[in-house]
């Protein structure tokens, strides 16, 4: 029956049910996987986050807490131009980082 | 015969002073109101960035004080200053005379009870880094028993205007990062979050620490302050924060949560400040006389102030400013002898 409004879902992320496996065989494909400190910088110089959602500190903080759902079809948008690499504070090689999480997590560039 | 230089302080800061000007030729007169000499490093196991330990360091500081005067489990009376410099009371009756007076008298440690919503002294899984320090150093404890997820929450009783602490306390990251990596090699099974607004990471080699806790350790950084504490039916706790790079609230279930509690100053600054008519921050620290130029030296002659009674600072800053102070007192001195002030 529909009243016409329902219960919305909680959007609590509750870690303690954290699935964390696919995670740590990423960390260890690319162990510069954990070294993000969250700047931003390869997302305000991404090439195609000018004209799509894209945002690699967005998806590798989603996968440490395992909602990576909503954020993982951004990849579809990266180029692989590799701007991002050249502006990492950290210096992370997040080509062979967006290369890794595609093969773990199965999605096709 | 030398002159008394009187220090009330006995943590480094005195000590290191104390040292400086015995080989200066003064005869220093250390002041402390706890039962032993050595401040909050009593309390402390390893120190950040290398883990040096904290023996080693109160050994070296507490040791060769051949010259040194030292008095302990002191209250003080009064104090008052004439054209000569200053004379201490204690509650005893005995007085010291000095030409120039050092207040080391540092810091405390914020009482993590005040923050009533994280639940120390409430819930047992609640520790602060003071009590984490003791378990390193002793090796047991009644609450910590191979904890499978610990949270570490940063900025307790600091950067937070609802406990009157606006200020930061500085060291709290850095000790923070320590201590994760610390239980990390304790319990490598653990996994470990550690909330935090930002991370100060100032010092020289600070920042190679968190790469380090972040790469090594696999610490999981959580940009986000713990909102409130609760505890389950099984004892654990339920941690609430939002993760604030993702714009989620969050919920952790945490076998032991540990608060960073802030430095804050000890109680004694206001009344000395009131009794020496030194002016007060709005943080409760001394005023120096220039925070720039003069930062050991009151605006009083003859009043010296040195190490965490002037804000928070790390161990080797607070021995510089002992040292910086101890000569100051002495340049102090040989200007007003010849003048002839004193």
């Amino acid at each position: 029956m529909d009243f016409g409004y329902s219960l919305s879902k909680s959007s609590t992320m509750k870690i303690e049910n954290l699935e964390n496996s696919k995670f740590k065989a990423l960390a260890k494909l690319e162990p510069d996987a954990t070294k993000c400190i969250g700047c931003g910088c390869c997302t305000a110089s991404c090439s195609a986050g000018v004209f799509a959602d894209m945002s690699l500190r967005q998806i590798l903080l989603s996968l440490q807490r395992d909602c990576q759902d909503k954020y993982l079809p951004m990849l579809q948008n990266c180029m692989l131009c590799g701007k991002c690499m050249l502006v990492c504070p950290r210096g992370i090689n997040t080509r062979h980082l967006i290369l890794s999480i595609c093969k773990i997590y199965g999605i096709e560039q | 015969m030398a002159e008394n230089i009187i220090i009330i302080g006995g943590g480094p800061c005195g000590l290191e002073a104390a040292k400086t000007l015995r080989d200066l030729g003064y005869a220093p007169i250390i002041l402390e109101k706890k039962q032993e000499l050595g401040g909050h490093l009593r309390k402390w196991d390893r120190l950040f960035p290398e883990g040096v330990q904290a023996k080693q360091v109160l050994k070296e500081l507490t040791s060769g004080l051949k010259g040194i005067e030292w008095h302990t489990s002191v209250d003080i009376e009064t104090i008052e200053k004439s054209r000569k410099g200053y004379t201490v009371t204690l509650s005893t009756g005995v007085s010291y005379n000095s030409p120039a007076l050092l207040l080391t008298n540092g810091f405390k440690l914020f009482p993590a009870e005040k923050k009533e919503e994280y639940g120390y002294g409430i819930y047992d899984k609640v520790i602060t880094n003071a009590d984490l320090e003791q378990y390193f150093a002793k090796g047991k404890d009644n609450v910590i028993k191979k904890p499978k997820t610990i949270g570490f929450v940063h900025c307790v009783g600091s950067r937070d205007e609802k406990v009157g602490n606006r200020q930061c306390s500085k060291v709290c990251c850095a000790t923070a990062v320590k201590q994760a990596c610390e239980m990390k090699e304790l319990f490598p099974d653990a996994t470990i979050y550690s909330f935090y607004m930002d991370l100060r990471l100032f010092g020289r080699n600070y920042e190679d620490m968190y790469l380090t806790a972040q790469k090594k350790y696999g610490i999981r950084y959580i940009r986000g302050r713990v909102s409130e504490v609760s505890e389950d039916i099984d004892g654990s706790l339920i941690v609430k924060a939002e993760d604030t790079l993702l714009c989620k609230p969050l919920r952790l279930k945490i076998d032991l949560l540990v608060l960073m509690t802030g430095i804050v100053p000890e109680n004694s600054s206001a009344s000395l400040a009131q009794q020496l008519n030194i002016e007060l921050g709005e943080d409760g620290f001394y005023k120096p006389k220039d925070t720039i130029l003069e930062p050991c030296m009151a605006e009083n002659n003859g009043l010296f102030m040195a190490g965490a009674c002037t804000g928070p600072k790390t161990i080797p800053e607070t021995l510089s400013e002992a040292r910086a102070a101890a000569v100051q007192i002495h340049n102090y001195l040989n200007k007003s002898w010849i003048s002839g002030i004193l």
